[in-house]
């Protein structure tokens, strides 16, 4: 996979948690990962088509994402309930869209598949192209989370 | 210029958490009255039983999208000058194109701050004064 689409996904999504979750994440160095197996509790993984085909997974730690959706809702969630799973969905359809506009400007055309949602201890991650895949980690102060990417050629 | 913010919004959102994340930024930009409805098809119902003022809706929902409840509401005789307001998490030139010939009041890209949505419906509603 081309490392020039790592940046357009790693700003893509400390813009919408910046943005509609008012945290900040810590971004850590990018890492080639080979098997399926997810890294956090709850992912949201969803294929992109178009010129580059693919796919992205956001996985979060439980400690992150019930900051993440706290935040996001204004109120406390203090369990991976179905509110937490609905926001996973979404928070992926945005940083996959913020993710795509950047790409676009390289003069690509791309559009996205809905998001699924998978949780649960040892899940796994499915991206489109099979693996290996770029994780790139995040750590925040109530726990980490990694977006997980895996792009094609152009075509 | 003051714009009225007692107005009852219609969010439109087939995912509950972002209608509850869009009802969220409002409250933060001072818009209290909002009502909510999962599809395009029961938000077309609601319009028509209910007062409403201003619409919000997402573009990708099952049953009947943004884009098309847009066009309902633009070709109905009565609900034809309802100002409106599409979210969608791209901003495809295509997707603006067709929206604006739909007659959309203004668009909104996520993710958006309260600030920025804030901002989008107040100019919406002085331009209608």
């Amino acid at each position: 996979m081309n490392v020039k689409y790592i940046n357009p996904f790693l700003e893509g999504t400390i813009e919408v948690l910046k943005t509609m979750a008012f945290v900040d994440p810590r971004p850590g160095k990018p890492y080639l990962k080979k098997n399926n197996l997810a890294k956090g509790d709850v992912s949201g993984i969803i294929g992109i088509t178009g010129t580059i085909k693919g796919s992205l997974a956001l996985s979060f730690s439980t400690g992150s994402i019930l900051k993440i959706v706290s935040n996001m809702l204004g109120e406390e969630i203090t369990s991976l309930n179905g509110e937490i799973r609905d926001a996973v969905g979404e928070i992926t359809n945005m940083v996959s869209g913020a993710a795509r506009k950047k790409i676009e400007v390289m003069g690509y055309s791309l559009s996205a598949s809905l998001p699924t949602v998978v949780s649960g201890e040892d899940h796994s991650i499915m991206h489109v192209l099979g693996g290996p895949s770029i994780v790139i980690p995040f750590d925040m102060d109530e726990g980490p989370f990694v977006v997980d990417i895996s792009m094609g050629d152009p075509q | 210029m003051d714009v009225n913010k007692k107005i009852k919004i219609l969010v439109v959102d087939d995912f509950a958490t972002m209608r509850k994340v869009i009802r969220n930024l409002l409250k933060q930009s001072g818009y209290e009255n909002i009502t909510e409805a999962e599809d395009g098809v029961v938000a077309m119902n609601m319009l028509k039983s209910t007062k409403i003022d201003f619409v919000i809706s997402d573009w990708n929902m099952p049953n009947m999208t943004g884009i098309e409840l847009l066009k309902a509401v633009r070709s109905d005789n009565e609900l034809g000058s309802m100002p409106f307001l599409m979210v969608t998490a791209e901003s495809l030139k295509d997707n603006v194109v067709e929206a604006v010939k739909a007659g959309v009041s203004n668009y909104i890209v996520k993710p958006f701050t309260a600030e920025v949505l804030g901002e989008k419906i107040d100019k919406i509603l002085e331009n209608i004064k």
